[in-house]
Order: C-alpha cells, then sequence, then structure tokens
C-alpha cells in the first residue's frame, strides 16, 4: 500500500480552496495544510489497523506452531509459517465438502431471488392487473417479518415436506425477496417510455422485451442484488444450524465453522485456518464488487 | 411463456380491448406467483401461525398432546424474570452496539472522504468486516479473547473467569465483536450520505472562518441527519438479529449464559433445548414487535424511493 509513505509525498489535493479571507497567505498556511494531511493519513492508517487487526492476528496465529501461540509478546510475523495447518484444517474440518455445501446453497438461493425478482419486479412495473398496488406493499410488508420470527413454524414445514436436511430445506425458504423485487421494480421504471413504445411497434411481446430490453438495461441492479444475496446466503448462520441435522452432505462451511472451533491449544490454529479459508473468498468478492455490493447496500440510505 | 408474446409492453393504443387487459392481468399474476407462493408459505403462513401455536401449551413429558391455555401462556412467559433478563440483555446490547457502530464508521467515513492517494484501498479495507459472517468473527475474536492465547493475559490482565464465561463481560465481549462487524456496513452507509453533502457547502463555511470542528457539528451532521436516522434503524435491526456468535462461543451450559440470552437466541434454546414451541412462539411474536417499529421505519426509507406512476 502506497500510502503508508504517501504523506510524505504529498499529493495534490483537489481544487485549491479560494482564498482563505482570515488566513494569511503563504508558508504558514501551506504547513498547515501539510500538517493536516499528515493527520489525516495518520486517523487512516489508525483506523485500517484496528479494522484489519483481528483478521491479521488469526492469520499470523493460524500459521505460528503450537509452541509459539504462547509466547508473549506474541509475535507478529510468523517466522517459520506452518502451510501444513492449512492442509489440516481442509481435512479435518471437510471444509472442501462444506465450501461445496456452501457453493450449491448460495448459487441456488442468487439465482432464485434473482428469477422471482425479476418476474414479479416486471409485473409490477409493466403490467396491469387489479390488486396490483395492494401485491406491490404486501411483497414490501415481507421486509417487516425478520426471518427469527418465523423459525418456529418454519422448521415444522421444512419436515412436513420432507425437507430436513437437504438442499431444498436450506434454500426454499429464501427463494424470493422483497428487497429485490423492489430494486428491480425501481430499475424497470427507469426504462424510457419511448422505447417501450418503440418495441412495441417493432412486435415486441412482453417475454421479449422482458429477455432483449428490460433485463439488459437493469444490470447494475440485477449485479447488486446478486452481490447482496450471495452474501447474505453465503454468510447465514441461523437456518442452515436448523435444519442440517449432522449430515455432513448438507452442512455449510459457516457450521462447519463452529464445529472447527477449539479452544484446545493444539487446535486453535487449525481452527483459525479453517476461518481464513472460509473468509478468504468473501474478501475476493469485496475487492471485485465493491461498487455493486455499496450500491445494494446503500439502496434506501440516501435520498 | 411462448403463449404471452403477443401481448405488446407498455400500454400501446387499446385494440384488444377487454381480452387484452384479462390477458395482461393473467400474465401479471402469473409473474408474481412464485415469489407470493415462497411468501405465503415461509413468512406470512409462520408469522400468523405463531400466534395460535402462542395458545397451546406443551407438557413438558414428551410424547403427550398440547394443549389450549388460551392467553395464558403470553401472561406466564412475558412476566417471567427468564424473559425480563432476555429483553433486558437484548436492549443493553442494542444500546452498546448502535451508537459506537455508528460514530465509528462515520469517523471513518469522514477521514476517508478526501480523494487522496491510496484512499481507494484504505476504503476497501474499512468496508471490509461487511464481507465477514458471525461465525469468522466469533471464532477472530474467539482467540482474541482466550484466556490463553487471547490479547489480554499479554497486556497485563489476567481475566477470571475467562471473558466468554464471565456474566458481566460476556455480552460486551459479544457487543466488541458486532461493532467491528458491523464497522464495514457503517462505513459504507455513512460514505454515501457524506457525498451526498454538496463540497461547496462545506467549503463556504470554511470560508466564513468556521473551524472543522464546528464544520463537522453545524453542517455536516446535521446534513447528514437523515443518513444517519437510516444508520439507527439498520444497526438496530442487525443488533436485534445477532445471536451466532452467543451460540458458538458462549452456548446454554456456560456460566454467562443467563446474561447473554439475547431475545433470538431465547427463541431458538426455547424451540431446541426445552421443546416447548408454544412458549417460543410467544418469544417470537415478542421480537417482532420489539423490531416493528424499526423495520417499519426501514421499509419508509424504501418507499420513500417508490414512484408509484402508471
Amino acid at each position: 500500500m502506497d500510502a503508508e509513505t504517501g504523506a510524505v509525498a504529498i499529493v495534490p489535493e483537489p481544487p485549491p480552496a479560494p482564498v482563505r479571507a482570515a488566513e494569511p497567505q503563504g508558508g504558514g498556511a501551506h504547513r498547515r495544510r501539510a500538517g493536516r494531511l499528515v493527520a489525516r493519513y495518520v486517523l487512516l492508517t489508525f483506523g485500517a489497523v484496528v479494522v484489519l487487526l483481528p483478521l491479521y492476528l488469526t492469520v499470523v496465529n493460524s500459521l505460528l506452531p503450537t509452541t509459539q501461540l504462547t509466547r508473549r509478546p506474541p509475535p507478529f510475523f510468523p517466522a517459520h509459517p506452518q502451510w501444513r495447518t492449512y492442509a489440516t484444517a481442509w481435512d479435518q474440518g471437510h471444509l472442501g465438502i462444506y465450501l461445496r455445501n456452501s457453493a450449491i446453497q448460495t448459487v441456488i438461493i442468487v439465482l432464485g431471488q434473482l428469477v422471482t425478482s425479476i418476474l414479479a419486479g416486471y409485473a409490477f412495473a409493466f403490467l396491469r392487473f387489479p390488486l396490483r398496488r395492494v401485491l406491490f406493499v404486501v411483497f414490501l410488508a415481507t421486509l417487516m417479518v425478520p426471518f427469527e420470527v418465523t423459525i418456529v413454524t418454519n422448521l415444522d414445514t421444512i419436515t412436513t415436506f420432507g425437507w430436513y436436511n437437504s438442499f431444498a430445506g436450506l434454500t426454499v425458504p429464501f427463494l424470493a425477496t422483497g428487497f429485490g423485487t423492489f430494486l428491480l421494480r425501481q430499475a424497470f421504471l427507469q426504462i424510457p417510455r419511448d422505447l417501450q413504445e418503440a418495441a412495441a411497434l417493432d412486435g415486441y411481446g412482453h417475454w421479449r422485451f422482458l429477455t432483449r430490453i428490460a433485463v439488459p438495461l437493469a444490470r447494475p441492479s440485477l449485479a447488486a442484488l446478486g452481490v447482496f444475496s450471495f452474501l447474505a446466503a453465503w454468510n447465514q448462520y441461523l437456518w442452515p444450524l436448523l435444519v442440517t441435522g449432522d449430515n455432513n452432505h448438507i452442512r455449510t462451511v459457516q457450521l462447519g465453522l463452529k464445529l472447527l472451533r477449539s479452544t484446545n491449544l493444539q487446535s486453535i490454529s487449525v481452527s483459525l485456518a479453517g476461518t481464513v479459508i472460509a473468509v478468504a473468498p468473501l474478501l475476493v468478492l469485496l475487492v471485485v464488487f465493491q461498487k455493486q455490493l455499496v450500491r445494494s447496500l446503500t439502496a434506501g440510505a440516501v435520498k | 411463456m411462448t403463449t404471452v408474446a403477443a401481448a405488446p409492453p407498455a400500454s400501446a393504443p387499446r385494440r384488444g380491448g377487454r381480452r387484452r387487459r384479462v390477458r395482461e392481468a393473467g400474465l401479471g399474476y402469473l409473474l408474481v406467483l412464485p415469489a407470493v407462493a415462497v411468501f405465503g408459505v415461509f413468512v406470512f403462513y409462520p408469522f400468523v401461525e405463531n400466534f395460535r401455536l402462542a395458545l397451546y401449551e406443551t407438557p413438558p413429558y414428551p410424547g403427550l398432546p398440547s394443549h389450549y391455555v388460551g392467553l395464558h401462556q403470553f401472561a406466564q412467559v412475558l412476566t417471567s424474570g427468564a424473559f425480563f433478563q432476555s429483553l433486558l440483555s437484548t436492549l443493553v446490547f442494542v444500546v452498546m452496539v448502535v451508537p459506537t457502530g455508528l460514530l465509528l464508521g462515520l469517523l471513518l467515513a469522514v477521514a476517508a472522504r478526501r480523494r487522496l492517494r491510496g484512499m481507494a484501498a484504505y476504503r476497501v479495507i474499512f468496508s471490509s468486516t461487511v464481507v465477514t459472517s458471525v461465525a469468522v468473527a466469533a471464532l477472530v475474536f474467539g482467540t482474541l479473547m482466550d484466556p490463553v492465547v487471547g490479547l489480554l493475559p499479554w497486556l497485563g490482565i489476567d481475566p477470571r473467569p475467562p471473558i466468554l464465561d464471565n456474566p458481566t463481560w460476556a455480552l460486551p465481549a459479544v457487543a466488541v465483536m458486532a461493532v467491528w462487524q458491523f464497522l464495514g456496513l457503517s462505513f459504507v452507509l455513512m460514505s454515501a450520505g457524506l457525498s451526498s453533502i454538496p463540497e461547496d457547502v462545506l467549503e463556504a463555511a470554511r470560508v466564513d472562518g468556521a473551524s472543522d470542528w464546528t464544520v463537522f457539528w453545524r453542517v455536516t451532521v446535521p446534513l447528514l441527519s437523515p443518513t444517519l436516522f437510516f444508520g439507527v434503524v439498520v444497526a438496530t435491526i442487525y443488533a436485534f438479529q445477532t445471536f451466532g456468535q452467543i451460540d458458538i462461543l458462549i452456548g446454554p451450559a456456560n456460566a454467562a449464559y443467563e446474561h447473554v440470552n439475547v431475545l433470538v437466541y431465547n427463541v431458538l434454546t426455547t424451540l431446541q433445548v426445552n421443546r416447548t414451541p408454544g412458549e417460543a412462539a410467544v418469544l417470537s411474536i415478542a421480537l417482532f414487535l420489539l423490531t416493528l417499529g424499526f423495520t417499519s421505519l426501514q421499509l419508509r426509507f424504501l418507499e420513500r424511493r417508490v414512484h408509484y406512476g402508471r
């Protein structure tokens, strides 16, 4: 990161502020400005250290040999990284299969949410039918029922359907989303009327209009919803805990971490290596899709 | 899907008349049907079913049928000391997490506002905790708070009993993890809010001689108040739903359990450990009512952006 040394190589700030009436021009103001810049970087770097330290120490501890874990002061860099711990975590923690399960679960939920949101969003944006507004309000009302409130009966329902310990049980309750429908309806409503009329003149039916025009134009919103659902699905804890019992072929990686957790000195590094393995894919996701992620997280925040 | 291809989109000149409208309506219902089915079965039915279940009591011995007790169970559960303790823990937790999480997020957002060299990297770092799961946070902080390999013994503090087994400190410890985990979202929200404040407004205040401190409190914060308000709502909902760290790090057998038994966890243990679905249903209703104010506010934020046109 070039920022650590950045304070010295002063970067031209965005357009120099218009003359400050109260301040004498020249050296003093300049020095003060430089001082503030340094202060800003100090604050930024301090913040970054605080935010990253827990993850950093996790990586360090995962690589330390057991004998060094208790050393004080704690080693802040692994002199002899024990890469083998990662192989152990992978095998002992069944991480291969758990990651696969998480991937399956997540893909089903993301695709399902995208499809149901596109369909319903399209209906709410372009079609006239009785009770349309009422139904839209009903969709939004689902946001007022936290999932935690429904688990008592949902667990029964899943068992009745014979979906306990199955991917159906893990995913079907999440195949529709009020938030996603809302997001896509908004995106579809942005499509210019002229475009719709032109498409109608060209003989486009709803299906062709949806697939060739509406969905491609709504791509930014689709990406935002996709990233958001991915994150929510991958990180789910409560529901997988309830419906997967002790079946290794369904368990997700989050539950795998619970099983891998240990306060036993011999296995702490292993459990931390597992943690790093579980979070790494998401950090990659963050870096690649930051824009989409921010977009979905702030929906509703800014007027 | 092919059958619908003939109907033109939008409101083209009305020829087909009635028949066309019926077909359009039919298509509309067809398209919302999948989502309606999921919501019906997994949101609205269980929501209503809570109220029915709450009227039935499960006898303490397995195998016996549950019997109708009416509102008695509501009274029994909601006036119990355990419920009071659970409610208290939940509220204390919310109060610990929400202001801290938002304030720290705001601080980072203000610091990262200017476009300076390296800022993109700082932004990624500050938002990074948004992708961590509760299980990840639990294992990361579980180790940092460990009585043997954790940071406290190194700092010369010998926590006894260990923080996570300590009735006084277990809940604040979980709050620390929750704040850290929430920091990413908080930063993202606050940054978005800050970027909607025009730079020239702040510059105007500075030209008038206001110090950074004054500009922040008198200009930035008031202009940011819609975002802060939204942040409070989101953070509160988030805090109310927290329980995974407690499940992983503390659990029902722990000495600190009673003090960390927040509502969601209470629902879960009542359902899975005590196996009394009626009581769990009462607790679920209580949880719903407690979050209702915040979730409906969240909805208002979304709704403000709804065009009811067409």
